[in-house]
């Protein structure tokens, strides 16, 4: 099978521990994302393994019995070591506080303790049979303080670390799940809910269990409506990776992935399809390390969907039995020949994470080759694409002018708009896709044309302003092929936006295109900004009245450089045009400064001589005859 | 032809002018003494003696190779005679036609029964109004049948002959040389006001037509026959414009308007309502005796030289024209494929042309009726706007101006092609109206204002500020609707620049 056949794989720095044997007990907890190799009760050693190097800790403990549950509070400031069913025992693990084991039993008579949960660095609660007990603990005093409990009946508990919300299982059926949220000190019953069965046994017993429950936190609200359709029966397990569902399939030894995001058009509302066919995680080989590694020696296969694995959320494989935990993630580049339909393909890319390159390829490969889409296809893709780009562009004006009118009416204060890989800009386009699309040989030129446009197309329909580069492309492909008369309309019906750069390029095709000239001056004068470049092109064209009668028409012949218009009329070689100009500026020196000969600074003196030379003296203007 | 008036109590008779014969000679074809006759391709009238023919035709080439030798490039164009008016054009190496035009006049009565007198108007005709006429007699031969030459090569001088025989007999009669006016020398193309994403809609449609159905080789996209897209050349488009607008879309009445018991009436195609039908073509796919033969047009004779299928089809308001290969034989299902594919997306396209095109119209605000009228015209796109004419018909076109006025724009006309320079020309003409005459750069504008007892200077202020509003509320339409413009008119550079000096000849 080609790499490019999996689209599921484990990280390739797990996280390494002791394998699980007689002697050698493994935990994991949830929250903090740590392993616990405990040996011999934690009398020869305990060794705790976090995600990153620094969270972990090797210590050594009594052996008071088994171990049942051991977790540190947030920050590893103290450890909680369940051993009997009535009492969890206390280790301080803050510098300078006294390190001997504190235990506290649970307050509610005959009920067993299921587990319990950190929920801050020095906040536990305790979830027994009868109710939960949420407690602070004072590591200096070596003591807990009840802060609140509440008897339910439990026959399970779910935790999740991220929200801080416990998900108990209550009733007879076990299906009727209450949540409980804590926050600094305060708990907070939320509205409980029901999870449907599929079937009612009779006689009634516990139907749901916790392994068929996960509980993720994902982007967005995926409320309980969202169905999943497995289309098959057997062992699941569940992870959520990069906001997709992950659903791995023991007997199959595959896994199938779901986005609660996309949405089916021909299904009912909520239920989903898998997104992909089903495949199996990329074949893990495990690389022999320690003294009995030969370098020669090739890694072992490791067993995937092995029964000695744990999966935890939201992406973690653990294999006790080898000792490793895996993060699971989700390889983009083969989605890409998995997913047909072009425009599904990209609302998938577009919820990921690291997508920005993935989907620039997506584009590349759409319009290159035997892969290449229709137009239609072409467009579906880019108005997803600008569609994105667009939110993204408003949440981002939303929020500079909610900075600017500053951080009025007590509201808090907004956070800036996260650009996330999704939004693909003009620019990346440019880069990655269009330019190098555009130069392309074996690539009809009506084709490049008709790309560029419905490009173009896409950014108006959402009101974005197009870059001037894009219009470049559409010329330079225009003029390469001789397709003046096109350029000419684009231009007529404005779909070429006016600006200077794209001005000053029509001027430069003057050569092969003498429209252009006219193009690039209307073009100039509506930009309103390009006066003097008016007055540049039309004293370049020798149109030297012209110009004047342009800067005239806009007021600004006040100011004007006297000698460059009498150089430039000169240059005619017409002395009734020359005497025109020259007139026109002795009277504006006569209406500026009283007199109708030129200040030194002006650097008329040749323009002056020649004038003399050609109509003599008598007919330069007299400051009398005013 | 005949519209008498009334003059001085008698009956006067004014006469229009008329074509007086046409046609086509190569003076090398029978150079020899005695063959004269080998050299007339075509004559109209077909019935004139054979002797005079060859007498007419030695006329003209007589004095195109007398005129030659005072300028060899360009010999004369045309000869004015008291009686009429003779207009030469070589329109192919060798190849000449010859219109000739009797000029306007006016029968008087005599008393006593005496035979009226006849007084020719000879200077009431231009040039250039009858000039481009018959420039625009070949350009309409060579978009149906190609050039001479390649007629020649392709089956001698009778293959030519038959062409233009079969051509001329039919198109000269609809020339109507009584109406040609300065349009006539312009030859412009109305585009249609259009704003930026519909224009980008249109486009879209386009290229989606040309990838699915690859055969098509070029497209063109008219609303309210006026354009708004060519794939083709500007002046093959120029020629196919003029075809389109004054021959085929007259030539077919509304179905879109027609009763629902019409039998013009669209058919339902399934389930899906569209309007689209063949202007050429099959009339009814439905029809099992339907023929799918498409008129053949003549495109880039100059190098590629193509021959195509002209195939044109209208939904409502829009029209299109696909051309393909004429060496491609269209069959049946092509034709019910693309009515299947471009039906409902043209429909679709023209109610969103439509509705936007109302929408920009209640944004410029109700139609005034203006105080002054306007013809404008860019040589560098060919982009045409009067409104002065109304409506043209396949018969005439019909002016809301005085002939007398329209033939003062077309001598401002001439006076602009004499010099390159920018003009300006103000005339006062014989009744209350000045007839103002603009051209900067490539451009043309000619103004026709009715303002009694004003003076030069009044009517210079007032076309300032025609222009400057005509400017202004564009503008501020512009800024409404992004993109939207009153097509390429008064939105000019050198016109509002050449506002400043006035160089008038009046």
């Amino acid at each position: 099978m080609s790499e490019e056949h999996y689209y599921l794989e484990l990280c390739e720095n797990p996280v390494q521990f002791e394998n699980a044997s007689s002697v050698n007990n493994v935990f994991f907890d949830e929250a903090n994302k740590q392993v616990f190799a405990v040996r011999s009760g934690g009398a020869t050693g305990v060794v705790v393994k976090g995600p990153e190097d620094k969270s972990s800790v090797a210590f050594r403990m009594d052996d008071k019995g088994e171990v049942k549950c051991i977790k540190f509070s947030i920050g590893n400031k103290i450890l909680a070591v369940q051993r009997t069913p009535k009492s969890v025992d206390f280790i301080n693990f803050i510098p300078d506080y006294p390190h001997l084991e504190f235990s506290q039993e649970c307050k509610m008579k005959n009920a067993s303790i299921l587990g319990f949960c950190w929920t801050n660095w020095n906040e536990i609660v305790f979830i027994t049979d009868q109710g939960i007990e949420f407690y602070q603990v004072l590591p200096d005093k070596r003591s807990l303080k009840l802060l609140k409990s509440q008897s339910i009946n439990v026959n399970w508990y779910m935790y999740c670390p991220e929200t801080a919300v416990i998900l108990l299982s209550t009733t007879f059926q076990g299906n009727v799940l209450q949540p409980f949220a804590f926050k600094s000190g305060t708990m907070s019953k939320m509205s409980k809910f029901e999870i449907e069965l599929p079937v009612v046994p009779k006689p009634a017993k516990l139907n749901l269990s916790e392994r068929d429950i996960a509980v993720a936190n994902m982007e967005g609200s995926c409320k309980k409506t969202n169905v999943l359709k497995l289309n098959t029966t057997g062992k699941f397990a569940l992870n959520v990776v990069d906001n997709l569902v992950v659903v791995h399939h023991q007997s199959t030894q595959t896994s199938i992935i779901f986005d609660i995001k996309l949405r089916e058009p021909d299904c009912a509302l909520n239920v989903h399809q898998p997104v992909l066919p089903p495949r199996s995680i990329h074949p893990y080989r495990i690389p022999l390390t320690g003294p009995s590694a030969v370098p020669s020696q090739p890694p072992v296969p490791c067993e995937l969907y092995s029964s000695s694995w744990s999966v935890f959320q939201p992406d973690i494989i653990i294999s006790a039995s080898e000792g490793y935990q895996w993060y699971l993630q989700v390889k983009l580049p083969p989605t890409v020949n998995l997913l047909q339909d072009k425009g599904k393909l990209i609302d998938f890319l577009l919820r990921r994470r690291d997508c920005k390159m993935v989907i620039l390829s997506v584009c590349s490969q759409m319009l290159n080759g035997e892969d290449k889409g229709s137009l239609p296809v072409v467009a579906t893709v880019f108005d997803k694409l600008n569609q994105v780009f667009k939110e993204y562009l408003e949440a981002e004006q939303t929020y500079t002018v909610a900075m600017e009118s500053g951080p009025s009416r007590g509201s808090t204060a907004r956070e800036r708009p996260v650009r996330t890989q999704a939004v693909i800009d003009q620019s990346d386009m440019y880069t990655h896709v269009l330019s190098s699309f555009t130069e392309k040989k074996d690539v009809s030129h009506k084709f490049i044309i008709a790309v560029l446009m419905e490009y173009i197309r896409s950014l108006n329909q959402v009101q974005i302003t197009v870059q001037h580069y894009l219009y470049e492309l559409v010329i330079k492909t225009l003029v390469h092929h001789s397709l003046f008369y096109m350029l000419h309309q684009f231009l007529q019906y404005h779909v070429l936006s006016d600006s200077k750069p794209l001005a000053c390029l029509l001027l430069s095709l003057e050569g092969t295109y003498p429209a252009a000239h006219q193009l690039s001056l209307d073009m100039l004068k509506r930009l309103s900004t390009a006066n003097d470049e008016i007055v540049e092109v039309l004293l370049s064209k020798q149109q030297v009245l012209g110009a004047l009668r342009f800067i005239r028409s806009v007021g600004g012949n006040d100011n004007i450089s006297a000698r460059k218009f009498l150089d430039a009329a000169l240059q005619t070689a017409d002395q009734m045009l020359f005497y025109t100009i020259f007139r026109f500026f002795e009277q504006r020196n006569l209406r500026l400064r009283g007199s109708p000969s030129f200040n030194p600074g002006e650097h008329c003196e040749e323009h002056v001589v020649y004038f003399k030379q050609v109509f003599g003296e008598q007919a330069l203007m007299k400051q009398a005859t005013v | 032809m005949i519209s008498p008036r009334m003059a001085s109590g008698m009956q006067e008779k004014q006469y229009t002018p008329s074509l007086l014969s046409f046609f086509v000679y190569n003076p090398s074809f029978g150079s020899r003494e005695g063959e004269e006759e080998k050299k007339i391709l075509f004559y109209h009238p077909s019935e004139v003696e054979k002797n005079e023919k060859i007498r007419n035709v030695g006329l003209c080439e007589a004095i195109v190779q007398f005129t030659r030798t005072f300028c060899p490039t360009k010999p004369a164009k045309s000869l004015h005679t008291q009686k009429n008016r003779q207009f030469f054009f070589e329109a192919e190496d060798s190849f000449w036609i010859v219109m000739v035009v009797r000029n306007p006049m006016v029968e008087k009565p005599n008393k006593d029964g005496r035979p009226p007198t006849i007084e020719y108007q000879e200077e009431e005709i231009l040039d250039t109004v009858y000039g481009a006429v018959l420039r625009e007699c070949y350009s309409m031969y060579k978009l149906f049948n190609g050039t001479f030459g390649r007629a020649m090569e392709a089956g001698g001088v009778e293959l030519l002959m038959q062409k233009l025989d079969k051509f001329f007999y039919r198109y000269l009669q609809t020339l109507h040389l009584q109406s040609c006016d300065l349009l006539d020398v312009f030859g412009g193309i109305a585009f249609f006001p259009l704003d930026k994403m519909t224009y980008l809609k249109i486009q879209s449609f386009v290229n989606r037509v040309e990838e699915s159905l690859s055969l098509i080789k070029y497209t063109a996209f008219l609303y309210n026959d006026q354009l708004i897209w060519s794939g083709l050349e500007q002046d093959d488009m120029r020629i196919l414009y003029k075809y389109l607008t004054t021959s085929l879309f007259p030539r077919h009445s509304e179905p879109e308007l027609a009763g629902r018991d019409s039998p013009l009436r669209p058919e339902v195609a399934g389930n899906l309502l569209h309007y689209g039908r063949f202007l050429t073509g099959p009339a009814n796919l439905k029809d099992p005796e339907a023929k799918f033969r498409f008129p053949r047009i003549f495109v880039n004779t100059e190098d590629s030289y193509e021959e195509l299928h002209l195939i044109v089809y209208k939904a409502m308001s829009a029209a299109v024209c696909f051309m393909i290969s004429a060496s491609v034989e269209l069959t049946r299902e092509f034709c019910e494929q693309l009515d299947g594919l471009v039906g409902p997306q043209l429909t679709l396209l023209a109610s969103d042309i439509c509705e936007q095109y109302n929408v920009n119209r209640r944004i410029s605000g109700p139609d005034k009726e203006p105080q002054f009228k306007f013809i404008y015209f860019n040589h560098m796109n060919l982009a045409e706007k009067s409104t002065i004419h109304m409506r043209k018909t396949a018969s005439v076109s019909l002016t809301s101006v005085h002939p007398d006025l329209m033939k003062i724009l077309g001598d401002i006309n001439c006076d602009f092609a004499r010099v390159d320079e920018d003009e300006e020309i103000i005339v006062k003409a014989m009744t209350d109206y000045w007839v103002v005459g603009k051209k900067s750069d490539q451009r043309e504008l000619y103004v026709i204002l009715n303002q009694k007892n004003a003076n030069l200077i009044e009517v210079n202020e007032e076309v300032k500020r025609l222009c400057a509003t005509q400017k202004n509320c564009t503008k501020k339409r512009e800024r409404k609707r992004d993109g939207e413009r009153a097509m390429d008119c008064f939105t000019t550079l050198k016109l509002s620049a050449l506002q400043g000096v006035m160089t008038a000849s009046v």
